[in-house]
């Protein structure tokens, strides 16, 4: 190679950055929030499925900003039978990624795939006589009782949603992942390109047939895909990821760190935007088998002495725009969101008060296990806060450092301390699983059957029963301040309140929609 | 002779691969954390973890369970992991190129700078040149991979954009392409371990400078640079080799974080993200795969041992 071939190939290598950010103008290059470990939409809860199944899989309803839910597979719905007859309409042209028609058999074996999984499709199946496909388009709901919310529940977009796929896939056991990834949304999953822990690859479904009507509102509306291909690649070091977005090597990084907002905001390049304006929340949990936590007057002496903003700084910093107190039992800034007993929580903090109310109560010193996710920054923090409060109160606390896949299994266990269970730990949901009574799991108080913890409270699970049997928005309203207050009687956990977590995109992005990571409406320029 | 040498050394390894078989298995058998658990979500009912642990098998005995992986181990086969439904070795064979690419690229660079560091050091023993050089060393090896890898990454790819982020392009996507994307990375990687061979290499050398058959060499006029690297650095090569040999423990570490440093979807990942998923067989199969490297750089240190000095092959 002559001296002058080799700088020209030289020059060429270093300006591959910039022919590759050329060459990306119909490809958006995305940072996910944690590595796509699993791409069946029924088989976990990650959020990150969540999103690659919103891309891949359509739903029969979509969701808004207000969490109100609109046709989106479904052209509509008729109602009969005062109530306990729905018939849904396919609208036409669906067609699933392999080119096959969208029947609504292969509906009903999706409903029938999500319902096993997910706690709002089980409400759903328990008051569901028979659900069948008479024909091509239609599926029949035939209901014990009016279930006003059958649209929310198969629009919700809390994870798992209820994503549509084949027959022959859907009818695949729920407790086993689907062997092939075929759905009829507006992107295609290409399984060739996917690295595990590294890269995923969606290309255009030229196939889609977006809704004619509507405004496109999280997952409401038309779905327009306006990128050939997008490329989500897992970066799982923050300072990396912040780089890769600054430098234009990636278009888009799903959830920024705090302590980088600062930092990002500066760059003209880039921008930075909350699209999930309710957050999520985070909790503290007991374990109401075991002492001191059995007895519901040691639970409201902590209630009493927790300060939720100590507990958001310690998470999302000194920025209050990124975080919120105050927080009830519901996602705030919703419907069922209320003040009913939240005195207990705004109320003046006074740990002397609160360490008396502890003694009244009859904690005698027992040991607390407070489990704490070591490798989950944010859950960690949220514990140290949590340690730091109970020994004020004078808690005998075991601080029991683990990882978050160690927690995963213990708090499953309902044995004594001393035999390898635990009395409390700290966790988050997306506020949106926190709407309704619905899918609210940590407020379930069925006892052996209720959520980790396992609060037993037959007067909440009364509240929980009545509200879905709740004529009106309104009594639906009233029976959630009733359930708030009874929450702040038993207190089955603690809202810890709610933080926000912004995103960054390169400038040139637009038509980003609000809600979660949501690819189509997206462009460029 | 060398051959009757090499084939017990290799028979040797392969008990030592059953014990690290059973070592690895027995270790996520014993240890706490379940995949059913984390499958199962955050909705899942007791009953489904334990149904979701019978579809995965993991509800049988330690035995049936070693057994069964040792049997498919031997045929080849080092099943599926439980969160990507994908063959273990398909996800490895994913992953080897970059991991391999980063270990050999940073060796040969480590190598290359470390053993003339060391040479010269030694050669220049008290002067500010040696003091120059074990400063580095110093702070080769107290400064943490990630550091160096954020500060590289400021420089040469925010400030000057010379370089990219991250990210992996495979080499057969061109040489020019392959070494941009590992350039920092094998810098980051490569600052510790060039910081351990200099100082190896430069305490061997002082030992064998002092030596009578180098008087000798020189007394005979043989230049510097002959008796340094031809008489010298030949009878220093056994702790070098040893030192070279041990550091590749020190790069599937580091690996480790270097891949996380700079996105590269290597086998360091892939084992951090499974460990955290508590994916058995992704963990079994890459920790063995670990082993099998480890064991067989050992062999070939020990091969190369009796080649540099056949006394050892008696």
């Amino acid at each position: 190679m002559r001296r002058r071939d080799l700088l020209l190939t030289a020059a060429a290598a270093l300006a591959a950055p910039r022919i590759g950010r050329a060459e990306a103008a119909s490809t958006l290059r995305f940072i996910p929030q944690a590595d796509l470990a699993t791409l069946d939409p029924h088989w976990t809860t990650a959020y990150v499925t969540r999103n690659h199944a919103y891309m891949v899989y359509d739903t029969l309803y979509g969701s808004d900003g207000k969490f109100q839910a609109s046709p989106q597979m479904v052209a509509g719905h008729v109602i009969e039978d005062d109530g306990r007859r729905w018939t849904l309409t396919l609208r036409d042209g669906l067609k699933w990624h392999d080119g096959e028609k969208v029947l609504a058999r292969d509906c009903v074996a999706s409903i029938r795939r999500w319902a096993q999984r997910d706690a709002f499709g089980q409400a759903l199946t328990a008051v569901t006589d028979e659900l069948s496909a008479p024909d091509d388009t239609r599926i029949v709901f035939r209901l014990k009782r009016p279930f006003p919310l059958l649209p929310t529940a198969l629009g919700k977009s809390a994870s798992p949603m209820a994503g549509m796929m084949p027959e022959r896939l859907a009818s695949t056991d729920s407790m086993s992942q689907v062997k092939e990834i075929i759905g009829s949304g507006p992107f295609r999953f290409v399984m060739d390109e996917r690295v595990p822990g590294a890269r995923a690859v969606y290309a255009r479904f030229d196939g889609y047939v977006p809704r004619a009507d509507g405004t496109p509102d999280w997952t409401a509306g038309p779905k327009r895909a306006h990128f050939d291909r997008v490329i989500w690649t897992t970066i799982p070091d923050p300072s990396t990821a912040s780089a890769a977005v600054q430098s234009g090597e990636q278009d888009w990084w799903e959830y920024t760190t705090a302590d980088l907002l600062p930092m990002l905001r500066k760059d003209k390049g880039v921008r930075v935007d909350v699209l999930d304006k309710y957050g999520t929340t985070e909790i503290l949990r007991f374990n109401h088998l075991y002492p001191p936590f059995d007895n519901p007057a040691v639970r409201r002496a902590v209630l009493g002495a927790i300060s939720q903003a100590d507990f958001m700084e310690s998470v999302a910093g000194d920025d209050t725009s990124m975080w919120r107190d105050g927080v009830g039992f519901f996602c705030p800034g919703t419907a069922l969101a209320n003040d009913a007993g939240m005195q207990a929580l705004n109320g003046k903090r006074d740990l002397a008060r609160s360490k008396r109310e502890l003694e009244a109560a009859g904690y005698k010193g027992e040991r607390v296990a407070l489990m704490v996710p070591t490798d989950f920054p944010s859950l960690k923090a949220l514990c140290d806060v949590a340690a730091d409060l109970m020994g004020k109160l004078g808690m005998n606390v075991d601080y029991q450092a683990i990882d978050w896949g160690t927690l995963v299994q213990r708090r499953a266990k309902r044995d004594p301390v001393d035999k390898g269970g635990w009395n409390a730990f700290c966790t988050g949901f997306n506020s949106s699983d926190l709407l309704n009574p619905a899918g609210h799991l940590p407020l379930r108080a069925n006892g052996a059957k209720a959520w980790f913890g396992w609060p037993d409270d037959p007067k909440l699970e009364q509240l929980r029963d009545g509200w879905f049997a709740a004529p009106d928005a309104a009594a639906q309203k009233k029976l959630a301040e009733e359930i708030q207050l009874e929450a702040f009687q038993d207190v089955p956990y603690v809202p810890l309140g709610s933080y926000m977590q912004a995103t960054a995109y390169r400038a040139d992005l637009h038509g980003i929609l609000d809600g979660f990571a949501i690819f189509w409406n997206v462009q460029r320029g | 002779m060398i051959w009757r040498y090499a084939g017990r050394r290799i028979l040797a390894t392969i008990p030592v691969m059953g014990f690290v078989a059973l070592f690895v298995f027995s270790l996520l058998y014993f240890a706490p954390g379940d995949p059913a658990a984390i499958i199962a979500g955050d909705q899942a009912s007791a009953e489904d973890i334990v149904r979701i642990r019978a579809s995965l098998g993991l509800d049988r005995p330690f035995i049936v369970r070693f057994g069964e992986w040792l049997w498919q181990v031997l045929h080849g086969d080092l099943g599926t992991s439980i969160f990507a439904n994908l063959p273990v070795a398909h996800m490895i064979g994913q992953r080897v190129e970059p991991t391999l690419s980063l270990m050999v690229l940073t060796l040969l660079f480590a190598v290359a700078v470390a053993v003339p560091l060391g040479v010269l050091a030694a050669a220049r023993a008290g002067s500010w040149i040696d003091r120059v050089i074990m400063l580095f060393a110093v702070l080769g090896f107290s400064v943490p991979v990630f550091v160096v890898g954020y500060l590289l990454a400021w420089v040469f790819a925010l400030q000057l954009d010379w370089l990219p982020v991250q990210g992996y392009v495979p080499l057969a996507r061109g040489v020019l392409p392959w070494l941009r994307n590992l350039v920092m990375p094998v810098i980051a990687l490569g600052a510790i371990y060039i910081a351990l061979i200099a100082r190896i290499t430069r305490a061997a050398m002082l030992e064998v400078l002092g030596q009578d058959y180098i008087r000798t060499a020189r007394a005979k006029g043989l230049g510097s640079l002959p008796v340094l690297f031809l008489h010298a650095l030949k009878n220093a090569s056994v702790p070098i080799v040893t030192v070279v040999g041990i550091g590749v423990a020190l790069l599937i570490g580091g690996a480790v974080v270097t891949e996380t440093v700079f996105a590269i979807p290597g086998i360091g990942r892939l084992v951090v993200d499974a460990i955290l998923r508590r994916d058995y067989p992704v963990i079994q199969g890459v920790t063995l795969l670990f082993s099998v490297v480890y064991v067989l750089v050992n062999l070939a240190v020990d091969l190369l041992y009796s080649v540099l000095d056949p006394r050892i092959r008696q």
